[in-house]
């Protein structure tokens, strides 16, 4: 089959690779109607995540048709799913807590080790996101093994519902309804949301329908602003603001209820921390570029929530724990657990409350995923989402 | 519950933490020591059940050969070492509670002598916390342990990850891979 393989930093590549088989009872084998580049992916791309391998198969948001079912597996051919990019089992202790990212049997025992000794705890298992995660094949390909196909897929009923409209129900939907959720928003609420990526825009329409009476959204590319303004949200451009500045007049000296840092470690920008950052992540003395999350510390209301979707990978310097401390403030964050909001979002979208096509700037045939991948990083304001679709030829994508 | 605080103001508080003895930082143990643990969804005695059925016990300990009964008590054990080589010993069990614990030891003559012991902790509404202690006289000494950790056939990353593999086919009916097809499974598993 064909799949979008990395093979180093900014070298993805369209590879011819051996299909995947069902290996274990629960598995069932999907071949691939569209699939996404996330904004995670370009974490990939830029090399920040270790323990990427050559020749691993990109692609967590990703749906499909069920062509092969393992002996436990309820799927049944021919049905058309989701599939969400956590690898849950559904069975285990956290699994039990709808904690789904936190799913103890997804990864590997082989590959749990590096994430016990640097993170404390093993991670969780995720399609396509490094052998830290499982080492999965992803869904930026023909087929897909996806395990555990009796509790996570979504198998969407209606074929009238057109791909376009739930692929996104794989990730970042639920990753910006989570984010607002965990910012705990109450109606009449402030709310921040640093990022107007994929996340960033559905964090801003959750915050709304959560009740927030005021976003404020804060980015440098125009039209992801303009984007965020559609759903109702003000909008700071960080390049031609001061965002601290504008969120205390904005906000009247109080601060925002609620801010979300749907930006993560890989902070644009030219402040001062910013730049130390980076020369402390190329000399191998910090890794993570944090600026989005000490200012979002700095912005948040005394008492306030903060709510923190982006990834973080490593350490951070120069975190302001003592303004934490000081104004009381709660952080809450997470690899989102998919399952849990899957079938309520389903329904929003199939309702026509949730808009979740807008983001699609670009659709393009599997063998143009390099391009893609070039193009959604390097000209952000014009490639907002790129989906793939495998099957179509290049010309008639 | 009683008399806590009193033996508190009495300055009687106990001298013994409720911490492991292989998380002591002073201990000094005459052979190397390992402990590890995972909780698994289920009851204790059905876990019980499973290490006590030797055949089955073999074909989820990936790092475990074989398993050989003996007797009641005796088996021969056949585990992977560094380097593609292997190590064999009888053991034999020296302690038998049944739906709780197993202890056992290692015969004269054996390629690694150890001893060790499995429990099963009912943990409420966790399940059941697993946990197994080996001790052992590491081949070639500190240098041997750090060349089998080297090549990951070290006991406690094997214990580890053959707990883990335990828990993953009690709880979900089977064992996590990554890999895509039997190829890479093979390639993976590295035998």
């Amino acid at each position: 089959m064909k799949a979008i393989a990395w093979h180093g930093k900014h070298d993805v590549r369209y590879d011819t690779v051996d299909d995947p088989e069902i290996l274990n009872p629960r598995d069932a084998i999907i071949r691939v109607t569209s699939t996404a580049i996330c904004g995670s992916d370009l974490h990939l791309y830029d090399g920040y995540i270790p323990t990427m391998q050559k020749g691993d198969i990109l692609g967590h948001e990703f749906m499909g048709e069920v062509v092969e079912t393992g002996p436990k597996s309820t799927l049944k051919t021919g049905q058309r799913v989701v599939v969400p990019f956590t690898i849950s089992c559904g069975k285990c202790y956290h699994c039990s807590k709808h904690q789904y990212s936190g799913c103890e049997n997804g990864n590997p025992a082989d590959n749990q080790d590096i994430s016990r000794e640097g993170m404390g705890l093993p991670m969780g298992a995720a399609f396509g996101y490094s052998h830290m995660t499982g080492g999965y094949s992803g869904g930026q390909a023909e087929y897909v093994r996806v395990p555990f196909s009796d509790f996570g897929p979504l198998v969407i009923p209606d074929d009238s519902i057109e791909d376009d409209k739930v692929l996104f129900l794989t990730d970042i939907l639920p990753t910006g309804w989570m984010a607002a959720e965990n910012a705990q928003i109450e109606p009449g609420d402030t709310v921040a949301v640093w990022g107007c990526g994929p996340v960033g825009l559905f964090a801003v329409q959750s915050a709304f329908l959560m009740g927030a009476e005021r976003v404020i959204a804060i980015d440098h590319f125009p039209r992801r602003l303009e984007m965020a303004r559609q759903f109702g949200a003000e909008t700071v451009n960080f390049e031609e603001s001061k965002v601290a500045e504008a969120l205390w007049d904005m906000t009247g000296g109080i601060g925002p209820d609620a801010t979300i840092d749907c930006v993560g470690l890989e902070a644009h920008g030219a402040f001062a921390d910013n730049v130390i950052d980076q020369i402390k992540v190329s000399t191998f003395l910090g890794t993570d570029r944090a600026h989005v999350i000490r200012q979002a510390i700095m912005a948040t209301r005394k008492g306030g929530r903060v709510s923190m979707p982006g990834v973080y990978a490593g350490f951070v310097d120069k975190f302001p724990l003592g303004a934490f401390m000081e104004k009381g403030l709660t952080l809450k964050t997470g690899q989102t657990h998919v399952q849990q909001y899957l079938r309520p979002l389903y329904t929003a979208i199939a309702e026509g409350k949730i808009d979740s096509t807008f983001l699609i700037s670009h659709r393009m045939a599997l063998e143009e995923g390099p391009t893609g991948y070039q193009k959604f990083h390097d000209e952000q304001d014009k490639y907002t989402k790129i989906v793939l679709k495998p099957g179509t030829s290049a010309k008639a994508a | 519950m009683t008399d806590v605080s009193q033996r508190v103001r009495e300055g009687d508080a106990s001298t013994h933490d409720d911490a492991p003895v292989t998380a002591s930082k002073t201990a000094k143990p005459d052979r190397a020591l390992l402990a590890e643990v995972v909780t698994i969804n289920a009851p204790a005695q059905e876990l019980y059940a499973f290490w006590r059925d030797t055949p089955r016990l073999a074909g989820v300990l990936e790092n475990v050969l074989s398993i050989e009964a003996i007797d009641s008590v005796r088996s021969r054990w056949t585990v992977k070492a560094p380097a593609g080589r292997e190590v064999s010993w009888e053991s034999v069990i020296t302690d038998d509670q049944p739906g709780s614990s197993i202890s056992w030891q290692s015969a004269e003559g054996a390629d690694v002598a150890n001893s060790g012991r499995v429990e099963f902790k009912d943990a409420g509404q966790r399940g059941t916390i697993v946990r197994a202690t080996i001790a052992y006289e590491p081949p070639g000494g500190t240098v041997g342990q750090f060349i089998a950790k080297l090549f990951q056939r070290e006991p406690r990353i094997q214990a580890r990850r053959d707990l883990h593999r335990f828990k993953q086919l009690i709880e979900t009916g089977e064992v996590a891979t990554g890999a895509r097809n039997q190829r890479i499974l093979r390639e993976r598993s590295g035998d």
